[in-house]
């Protein structure tokens, strides 16, 4: 194995018509790497003021299907996952991760609503998690993958019930790594999985006919809560 | 996989014949081509940012050795593995090894061009795995054992009775009379029985479109969400990456992600992008145990030091297929091997071999869209053309067409006679055919008749029309 590694190495420094590259080329290479610099950042994704950057969230999050619904406060995020799976027909049974974030729900608030807490199982019809980021350029929401917030929660259920703090919005996708790198780290503390999802799950495999929910959630619904501070 | 590429005349013949494909072609136009243009519209950066992504590209081969030794270190600090492997056939082994120490017998796998390359699913199948395609249009082809026709839209060229009849055939535990004529039910049926085949595998298969040198990430883009449960569910995932695919850092990945999905299918970002790096954490609840990366040559190395490097820049995204007049008429299988289009025309050679895919870098008639939508900026034209040229300086292209290009070259030299020859020739043509119009046969163009009619020359020569139009500008 290991000769096979200095065969691909060495072949690649003959093709590049040099030998190993010196210490200080690497340097500076090493320094790219620690120091990344951001590339042409478009302006869509950068706004004047808070609710200009909410409201880009949210245009661009409804324009790939995204549902949005903005709440005054964490006290109504329980009625409005019951509201959700009323409007929708669904069973008043919901698959909830163990995120920090929930601490400030009461679930009973929504009479009759079940809650099963641990990672997706197959028969899930709905589940809600928290998300890290939005990232109002592209309405892109931003999970990561932790004890408190296995993968499968957002792709395995149907339905995805995503509860955003309004603070957790960012403009572009250098503002969501900026937050990332300050808070999280991109070293060993980096999570697993970083997910970016941009709307519900879609095919256009047969004759180019546009269907929603291919292998992923059919419904991605966003609840926008104001006044928050994220939990993390 | 085995390539068909020699016999490019005889697939084309058979493609222009194929009235499905025919019709399945005549979508194309309205679809891709209108939607990455109204992408690229709506945001005023798109080519300040293909810009970038090209220098990013440039920058990385330029420094490759470096990029993916780093690599490797930070996956190997995550608790991953990195396998090496120069050609197909050690990749191969690899994989079935890896299949192997895992068990496995199920094996989902995620869409993979450099998998398609290789042949996973022949190969898994020889040692006895029962590999699952999991992207729809993938798993639809899997059936009916073909190759993709197009790199994002495998399963383009078919219509939905013909998925429906692999569906059938397939499916055979699901009752007969059970409704499928429109593309809702094919998916409700493809989503069960894939979830199925998920639960059961114990190995994940994916390919990577970058690989971040900063994190030891590997990022996938789909819509469907198949290649997160690839890469969740099983206990072991396999990665296997082509060396090109790496970035240095995840700002980067995002620049190069703000071109792929726009110039691809004129999203502004595909629904699911995710950056997984190593295996399961402590304390997670889902997620593989075991995160292997197979780093594949298989010729990049040679293109690398070649002049088709930049060729190397490629991020798979389809749009110099989806304008290509010729794969328009043709789709994607007459090319014979996994990719098609300008790119096709342009890697095939490079991978397999100029001398079995003589035709493809004729295959064109060098209009320069590709080049104009490619967002890494790849001189596609120019590449065919220096295929060509290698052609001609082999000595493979066909006598008359030497013969021809030689008396050509000839005249040329001395203007004045090629003034009087094309001019009076010019004449005489337009003589001839001013009834008509144009001329339905001609001696020595029968390869220009044979399909259209050639039209009668009107009026003057171009050098005549350009000195006149020269004399009035002044
Ligand atoms: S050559 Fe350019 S346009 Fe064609 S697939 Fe590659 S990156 Fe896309």
């Amino acid at each position: 194995m290991s000769d096979g590694r200095e065969r691909l190495l060495s072949g690649i420094r003959d093709s590049l018509g040099r030998g190993a590259l010196d210490a200080d080329t690497r340097a500076a290479l090493e320094r790219r790497l620690r120091f990344p610099r951001a590339n042409v950042v478009p302006a869509r994704g950068q706004h004047g003021s808070r609710d200009a950057l909410l409201a880009g969230f949210i245009t661009e999050a409804e324009r790939v299907n995204t549902s949005v619904q903005r709440l005054p406060g964490w006290d109504g995020v329980a009625t409005a996952v019951a509201d959700f799976l009323r409007a929708h027909n669904l069973p008043q049974r919901v698959r909830v991760a163990g995120d920090a974030l929930f601490k400030n729900v009461t679930w009973s608030a929504a009479g009759g609503l079940e809650i099963e807490a641990g990672p997706a199982e197959a028969a899930d019809t709905a589940s809600v998690t928290g998300a890290y980021a939005g990232i109002a350029e592209t309405g892109t929401l931003m999970l990561l993958s932790g004890p408190g917030s296995p993968t499968l929660l957002n792709f395995l259920p149907p339905n995805h019930i995503v509860v955003l703090p309004e603070a957790c919005v960012v403009g572009t996708y250098e503002d969501a790594w900026h937050r990332l790198r300050a808070e999280v780290g991109t070293g060993i503390a980096m999570p697993r999985v970083i997910n970016w999802i941009t709307g519900p799950s879609r095919t256009a495999d047969i004759e180019q006919t546009l269907l929603l929910g291919a292998h992923g959630p059919r419904r991605l619904h966003v609840l926008l809560v104001d006044g928050a501070s994220p939990a993390h | 996989m085995q390539s068909t590429a020699r016999r490019f005349t005889t697939n084309v013949r058979e493609a222009l014949h194929d009235d499905k494909l025919q019709v399945a072609l005549a979508r194309f136009p309205d679809g891709f081509p209108v939607k990455r243009r109204l992408a690229a519209e709506r945001l005023p950066e798109f080519d300040a940012l293909r810009d970038d992504a090209k220098a990013i590209k440039d920058h990385v081969l330029e420094h490759l050795d470096y990029y993916l030794e780093r690599f490797e270190a930070k996956v190997t600090e995550r608790g991953g593995r990195v396998h090496w492997c120069t050609d197909a056939d050690e990749a191969r082994q690899r994989l079935v090894a890896l299949c192997r120490e895992a068990g496995a017998t199920i094996v989902t796998k995620a869409k993979s061009m450099i998998g398609e390359e290789i042949g996973v699913n022949e190969c898994l199948e020889e040692a006895g795995f029962t590999p699952v395609e999991t992207d729809l249009g993938e798993y639809i082809i899997q059936l009916r054992r073909e190759p993709p026709s197009h790199i994002i839209a495998p399963a383009v060229h078919l219509s939905k009775d013909q998925v429906a009849a692999a569906f059938r055939a397939a499916h055979t535990d699901l009752p007969d009379d059970r409704p499928l004529s429109e593309p809702q039910e094919m998916l409700d049926e493809a989503r069960a029985v894939l979830r199925r085949a998920f639960l059961a595998s114990s190995v994940g298969i994916t390919g990577a479109n970058m690989l971040v040198a900063e994190t030891g990430s590997i990022v996938l883009v789909t819509n469907e969400g198949n290649a997160d449960l690839t890469q969740t569910i099983p206990p072991v995932q396999i990665v296997i990456a082509s060396i090109e695919k790496i970035v240095p850092t995840l700002e980067d990945a995002a620049t190069i992600l703000r071109v792929l999905a726009r110039s691809a299918t004129g999203q502004d970002l595909s629904v699911y992008t995710t950056f997984t790096t190593g295996p399961r954490r402590p304390g997670d609840l889902d997620g593989p145990e075991q995160f292997h990366v197979i780093l594949l040559d298989n010729g990049r190395t040679r293109m690398l030091g070649s002049e088709f490097r930049e060729m190397l820049r490629c991020i798979r995204c389809g749009a110099c297929i989806n304008h290509c007049p010729v794969y328009g008429a043709i789709g994607g299988h007459a090319y014979g091997w996994v990719y098609s289009g300008p790119m096709g025309a342009v890697l095939i050679p490079n991978l397999i071999g100029e001398d079995e895919a003589k035709d493809l870098p004729n295959a064109s008639t060098l209009c320069g869209r590709c080049e104009e939508v490619c967002p890494m900026r790849i001189p596609l034209p120019r590449m065919l053309r220096q295929l060509r040229d290698r052609q001609f300086e082999a000595g493979q292209t066909p006598a008359m067409f030497r013969f021809g290009l030689r008396w050509w070259a000839r005249l040329a030299r001395w203007p004045a006679l090629y003034r009087l020859a094309t001019g009076s020739g010019v004449r005489v043509l337009g003589r001839l055919g001013r009834r008509k119009g144009r001329f339905r046969t001609m001696p020595f163009a029968g390869g220009w008749t044979g399909a259209r009619d050639l039209p009668a020359p009107q009026g003057r020569t171009f050098q005549q029309w350009w000195t006149a139009e020269k004399g009035l500008r002044q």
